[in-house]
């Protein structure tokens, strides 16, 4: 079977090198396999995994689509592969962001050194919607507050890892990292005989060990809980598998109460406290007494037994004042301010609309730009200049104008492509990498993440809920 | 464990032996009424199953006429029926989902899966709807072993195993309930006396047979009493013997010990309610019984066990938060 295009242009492809120097290293030992496989036996393993996944129920909802309420994420099953050597420098990179960003959120929490010391301005920080005044002054255990972060990486044209956003308020997307595994390794056993991939089937337990080590302080044997909106929220399969992963009790709102300054589970043997909470809702919705009076998502008293350091969340509330958009641009000059080191991991060209001169770059610039809200989060409410019509981007650009603060630009990214199953056989498609930093007492990475492929071709969105797809990830040891 | 996952399990398991239920008495139904009978006792039969199901105002506000092809879809793959198979199936399956991280991975794949292949089999029933409910009664039968088989002995389990026996002894006293009444409606005698006429008996014959096919227990019947089929034996098997998995003392016995396990602080008068019907039907007559009336009986232990469910809820599902 050899089906393979090469790329057009000069992107980035993971598998195959430019020029007539063929495939890549880390990827020969797979296209052998490949080359060696008839179509039909592909064709037979594919339509298994799509069946195994909707046995299992690995199902994503996408919002405002009634239709499908219950959709899978098409798996593809050409894995992305790094190798040992970039692994371990992409690594080191995410280890030393993410330390720097939790030493950013207890310093705007606490004494504010970084905005006195005048590297970012003010009006960023508190005229922030993620920004919580509730949270000013409080200690949290360990000063953590990202225990769980999912830093979205790509690769561009030019072979370098570019960071696209920093996830620290309730990043998903872990458990599809695990699954795809499962599903390779029951697929193609004999890959991984052939081929050393690092294991990440463990994510569990360091994620456990993680949440247990941030336990409010003097209690040994720490009560965890994961909770979650409920079943019908997108992420939904995700909290529940976490869940029994670590084999913790997952919760809704109305499971928890408070009592007594402290958090209780309501048991079938009556109400049992509550230590650490990996909450999977965000900030708004946790406390109908201290944020949105019309969440029953949450817990009535939450937020006050949480100030009093009676219970953990993970993560922290408060932490997104750190992962919007308009704060990235400043992530660098945080690591060089708290950790005096020079930034591993490169970020993406920014202009900030909030800016008169960026924003005139900008809106001249609109047709071969990307822009995004400063709050938007899964691929809504941003523009693909190169891939917008000329009403789109009228359209957009009055958006802009009328609320220039609301929105950065980035110049449009070619992300590197990997091979990937299409209909027309295989054809490069882009592909992003969300790996997940786990914070506590230590911080610790599973070698990999989640790997997104826009299968749409040209597309540039990988977002689940944009029709993306994703690919096992194999960090070859 | 948490009350809110004590109570998915428990309606989990309730409405994958519902479903069972069902396709049991539709499948009896459809067995008998190819019985040669008159149309006005065809037509009690399909009344009948509405009876049991008190759903006979739905399907008058949907059907202009009772028709067994009508009574059919409307007891299997309607989804406005929250009776129907089809809505029994979707509530397992949403609340084994609610929960799958309390399951193993064979239980919760083995009720998606059921889901699943649901609509594919719904298909079937217009040319073999005796197939369609053979496979009902196999995914409830699959279900419940792989739980059994795979499920950790702990709350988890007692709390769906309590779902399984108070249905299944609601449903059984049903099924009895409209049976019984049905045949004495046609002149059969509800008392058991071996006296009537020949022509009679045999017709009876076929409609009891029926009755304890429905409950697995044809050949259960012919190994305990070697002996001519009764109504007033058909009774007894299926309200009094303990050693018939589907009579309502084994029910009540399973229900009891399933109870003692999940015991709690509020637990003590329902444990002990309980403990008064299961001793109600292991001293009981079957002779007793009949002499008060079966239907005046039935009532009662339908009421009883209606109570349970409801003190169970209270004292472990839905419990009231400290104030």
């Amino acid at each position: 079977m050899n089906m393979l295009q090469t790329m057009a242009g000069a992107l980035y492809d993971e598998m195959h090198a430019d020029g007539d120097r063929g495939v890549r290293a880390h990827y020969r030992a797979f296209q052998s396999w490949l080359e060696s496989q008839s179509a039909d036996a592909i064709a037979a393993k594919r339509a298994e995994a799509d069946l195994i996944f909707h046995r299992v129920g690995i199902t994503f909802a996408v919002y405002g689509d009634d239709q499908g309420t219950e959709r899978l994420i098409p798996f593809d099953i050409i894995p992305r592969i790094i190798p040992a050597a970039e692994w371990k420098r992409l690594e080191a990179g995410l280890r030393q962001r993410v330390k720097a960003l939790n030493r950013f959120i207890h310093d705007i929490y606490h004494g504010q050194s970084i905005v006195r010391a005048g590297v970012i301005p003010p009006e960023q920080i508190f005229c922030n919607a993620q920004y919580r005044p509730e949270m000013q002054g409080v200690d949290v255990a360990g000063d953590i507050y990202a225990h769980v972060a999912g830093i979205d990486v790509v690769r561009a044209d030019d072979g370098e890892f570019y960071v696209l956003e920093d996830n620290l308020r309730v990043p998903s997307g872990v458990s599809y990292m695990l699954e795809n595994r499962k599903m390779m390794m029951r697929l193609f056993p004999e890959l991984f005989a052939r081929n050393k991939v690092a294991p990440v089937a463990h994510y569990p337990d360091l994620l456990l060990e993680d949440l247990r080590s941030v336990a409010p302080s003097g209690i040994r044997e720490p009560t965890v809980a994961v909770l979650t909106p409920g079943m019908y929220n997108a992420a939904y399969f995700e909290h529940a598998f976490l869940a029994q992963q670590m084999g913790v009790e997952l919760v809704e709102g109305k499971d928890l109460f408070v009592d007594d300054e402290q958090v209780f589970m309501r048991t079938t043997q009556g109400p049992r406290r509550v230590d650490v909470i990996y909450r999977r809702i965000d900030d708004d919705f946790l406390d109908p007494l201290a944020f949105r009076p019309d969440s029953n998502l949450g817990i009535p008293g939450l937020l006050s037994v949480y100030r009093a350091g009676r219970v953990t969340l993970a993560n922290a509330i408060g932490s997104g004042v750190a992962d919007d958009k308009s704060v990235y641009p400043y992530v660098p000059e945080m690591i060089k301010f708290y950790l005096d080191e020079k930034p591993l991991l490169k970020n993406v060209p920014t202009w900030q609309c909030r800016k008169k001169e960026h924003l005139a770059h900008v809106l001249a610039r609109l047709h071969e730009l990307v822009v995004k809200e400063t709050h938007g989060a899964g691929g809504y409410g941003m523009l693909i200049g190169p891939a917008a019509t000329k009403a789109e981007i009228e359209t957009f650009r009055a958006r802009l104008s009328a609320r220039p603060d609301n929105y950065i630009a980035q110049p449009t990214l070619a992300l590197s492509a990997c091979p990937t199953f299409v209909e027309s056989g295989i054809a490069p498609r882009h592909i992003d990498l969300r790996p997940f930093v786990l914070s506590g007492k230590n911080v610790t990475i599973v070698p990999g993440g989640l790997t997104r492929v826009a299968l749409r071709q040209g597309s540039l969105v990988v977002n689940s809920s944009q029709g993306g797809g994703t690919k096992d990830t194999w960090v070859l040891e | 464990m948490l009350s809110q996952t004590a109570d998915h399990l428990f309606w989990m398991a309730r409405y994958t032996e519902r479903a069972e239920n069902t396709a049991r008495m539709l499948d009896v139904n459809l067995q008998t009424s190819l019985l040669p009978q008159s149309e006005s006792s065809a037509e009690l039969l399909w009344r009948g199953i509405l009876g049991i199901c008190e759903l006979q105002p739905q399907y008058e506000a949907r059907f202009p006429a009772l028709a067994p092809r009508d009574v059919l879809d409307f007891m299997a793959g309607d989804p406005s029926n929250p009776s129907s198979i089809h809505s029994c199936l979707n509530a397992a399956r949403e609340n084994a989902r609610a929960v799958r991280g309390t399951l193993t991975t064979e239980v919760w794949e083995t009720i998606n899966s059921t889901w699943l292949e649901l609509k594919v089999r719904l298909r079937g029933v217009e040319t073999d709807p005796s197939q369609f409910f053979e496979w009902v009664k196999y995914r409830s039968h699959l279900s419940r072993g792989v739980m059994i088989g795979t499920m950790l002995r702990d709350e988890a389990l007692y709390f769906s195993r309590l779902g399984t026996f108070l249905e299944r002894a609601d449903n059984t006293a049903r099924i009895l309930d409209v049976r019984y009444h049905a045949l004495a409606d046609q002149g059969a005698p509800d008392t058991g006396a071996e006296g009537e006429d020949a022509a009679g008996r045999s017709i009876d014959f076929y409609h009891w047979a029926a009755v304890l096919r429905s409950v697995s227990a044809f050949e259960v019947y012919r190994k305990v009493y070697s002996n001519v089929i009764t109504p007033a034996r058909v009774a007894e098997l299926l309200i009094l013997r303990e050693d018939m998995p589907r009579s309502l003392a084994n029910c009540l016995s399973e229900a009891v010990t399933n109870l003692a396990s999940v015991r709690n602080d509020l637990s003590r008068e329902t444990e002990r309610r309980a403990g008064l019907l299961q001793a109600d039907l292991h001293y009981g007559r079957i002779d007793a019984i009949l002499q008060q009336g079966l239907h005046a009986w039935l009532v009662n232990f339908l009421q009883r066990v209606n109570d349970l469910g409801d003190r169970i809820s209270r004292d472990f599902l839905v419990p009231l938060a400290p104030t």
